[in-house]
């Protein structure tokens, strides 16, 4: 019994000259809360469709409950359900009929799925539109429907792709509370968004893709703390002081009052709070804090740059 | 593993009728219309001048062509514009991360062509019925040719679908290839009335030997052997179905 929710085996998928993925591999645990962090381009769209079986990778197999993508797509695509990027929908039906229809394609049908149908609906807060035709919908609508959409065959592993993207703190909410309640019940949650203090917040592990190639693949809590560098933020006035060049050289951001430092984790405070005195700095306020996911992100991918 | 989803095949297949029947006024009403106009001009204006079957009047010829000619392009129209459509909205996505096959999909696909096809032609044979004396000799024959013609351009609409990027390939491929061979095919005349070359010519068009088999149907009197056309009939119907479960399970244009 295998204890991977999706195995990619060394993926790779090229579009001509371009090499969207390069080589990846790693696995993704069952019933973990797993996020696929990179910048714009890096390939996580690309290997989640890949995942999903809506592109064929060049090379490489990719496993989805023990489901081979290609060769048993039928467990595989039964094993998972997306909730896509784009608002997609469907301008001929209704979000009731589509959810009908989507269920009908998994060969589900009967009194059991009508009443979980009617339940993603209300879960959802989409009951007073049901009978809506889709493109009618504001934006924040549709992705509640392709939302319940990709739940209605309850999949095992869950891939949110960007879903919180220029959607409302309402719907982010009932967004994320949902999706924690399908974590508690069991269900791999697999994560990517551009709000890194949400994949902070909620993945215990992430991956970390640029340019098509796996960058960083750790625990969340394992990446922040093996972080070498920590920030120290310092209010002051009597207005911008002249820094000694070993503060200078570390000012990671500055402002009129505010300065914030990127130290290295070993450095003592001693020897900052030292430096600033003798770079007569009036201090105001000083507070010390480790890097937060999106500074590790940056830092990671920065690297090649 | 499910041997076959029937339950998903169904439920495409169903998606798909109801999709064209929910705009039936453009997909179902205008083109009966249409054909309806092809029959009251060139019916009356110039049946006189043109030689058909013999013991035929024009306009008892020409009712079984246009019936066949609207089967044609409705039951192309269906798939393609649907696929296109689909592509270009990207709900085709919803389908494919289903676990329908390809060869389910393919089904569904071509059962709501067949579904359009027959509706759309029996509108214009029902008017035919009743304003012309025509009879139906062998009406199994007729449904037979219906059947496969509206199924083979159920699949060559998918062919075009699946490769057309967007409108305007689809509309190149209709326009320049699905048209002139409609037309071509023996709809208005009897290709015995063609100088020789084109008479060569047209035995070269695979919509004429569904043409002319289903004349046949009616009048039990054809340009060439109904033998000759139902061999041609189902033997492009295997050709476009293999075409299409390949480029299907390749994923060609829209699992790449």
């Amino acid at each position: 019994m295998t204890t991977a929710a999706v195995e990619f085996r060394s993926i790779s998928k090229n579009y001509g000259e371009l090499q969207a993925l390069n080589n990846i591999s790693f696995q993704v645990e069952k019933g973990s809360f797993f996020g696929l962090l990179g910048p714009n381009g890096a390939g996580k769209s690309t290997l989640i469709n890949a995942m999903a079986g809506l592109i064929t990778p060049t090379s490489g197999d990719i496993l989805v409950n023990g489901f081979h993508t290609v060769k048993n797509y039928r467990g595989s695509r039964k094993s998972l359900g997306l909730v896509p990027q784009e608002l997609i929908s469907d301008p001929f039906f209704t979000i009731k009929e589509l959810l009908d229809i989507q269920s009908g394609y998994f060969g589900l049908k009967g009194p059991e799925q009508k009443q979980w149908t009617s339940e993603l609906l209300e879960r959802l807060a989409l009951s007073d539109k049901a009978n809506s035709l889709t493109n009618t919908l504001s934006g924040g609508m549709k992705r509640r429907v392709l939302i319940a959409m990709a739940l209605v065959h309850k999949p095992d592993v869950i891939v949110l792709d960007e879903p919180t993207a220029g959607v409302d703190v309402d719907l982010r909410k009932t967004l994320w509370d949902f999706t924690k309640e399908l974590h508690a019940k069991g269900h791999t949650i697999i994560l990517t968004t551009h709000y890194l203090e949400e994949a902070e917040a909620l993945c215990e592990k992430v991956a970390i893709l640029d340019k098509g190639q796996l960058k960083a693949l750790e625990k969340t809590s394992d990446l922040l703390s093996r972080h070498n560098f920590r920030y120290i933020r310092v209010n002051f006035e009597g207005g911008e002081p002249y820094f000694i060049s070993e503060l200078q050289s570390r000012v990671d951001s500055l402002s009129k009052t505010e300065v914030v430092f990127k130290v290295e984790k070993e450095m003592p405070l001693n020897q900052i709070l030292g430096w600033l005195v003798e770079s007569k700095v009036h201090l105001k306020d000083i507070t010390s804090r480790d890097a937060t996911l999106e500074e590790v992100f940056l830092d990671i991918t920065s690297e090649d740059k | 593993m499910m041997a076959f989803n029937f339950v998903g095949c169904w439920a495409l297949f169903v998606k798909e009728v109801r999709r064209f029947y929910s705009v039936a006024v453009q997909t179902i009403f205008a083109p009966i219309v249409s054909s309806l106009l092809y029959l009251l001009i060139f019916g009356t204006v110039i049946s006189a001048k043109i030689d058909v079957f013999t013991g035929l009047s024009y306009s008892q010829f020409l009712i079984p062509g246009l019936v066949m000619m609207t089967i044609l392009q409705n039951s192309f129209s269906n798939t393609s514009s649907s696929l296109i459509q689909a592509k270009m909205h990207g709900n085709l996505s919803f389908v494919l991360l289903s676990p329908i096959s390809p060869l389910e999909f393919y089904i569904a696909f071509i059962g709501a062509a067949v579904v359009r096809g027959l509706a759309v032609g029996l509108g214009v044979l029902v008017v035919g019925l009743f304003a012309f004396d025509l009879h139906m000799i062998q009406p199994g024959l007729i449904l037979l040719f219906a059947l496969l013609a509206s199924a083979i351009m159920g699949g060559v609409g998918m062919t075009a679908g699946i490769l057309s990027d967007k409108f305007d390939q689809l509309s190149a491929f209709q326009n320049f290839l699905i048209v002139p061979l409609t037309f071509l095919s023996g709809v208005f005349y009897s290709i015995s009335a063609l100088p020789s070359f084109w008479q060569q010519a047209s035995h070269l068009n695979p919509f004429f030997y569904m043409v002319d088999g289903f004349r046949y149907g009616f009048f039990n009197q054809s340009d060439v052997s109904i033998g000759l056309s139902l061999g041609v009939s189902f033997g492009f119907f295997l050709l476009i179905t293999f075409i299409n479960l390949i480029l299907l399970y390749k994923g060609v244009k829209i699992r790449d």
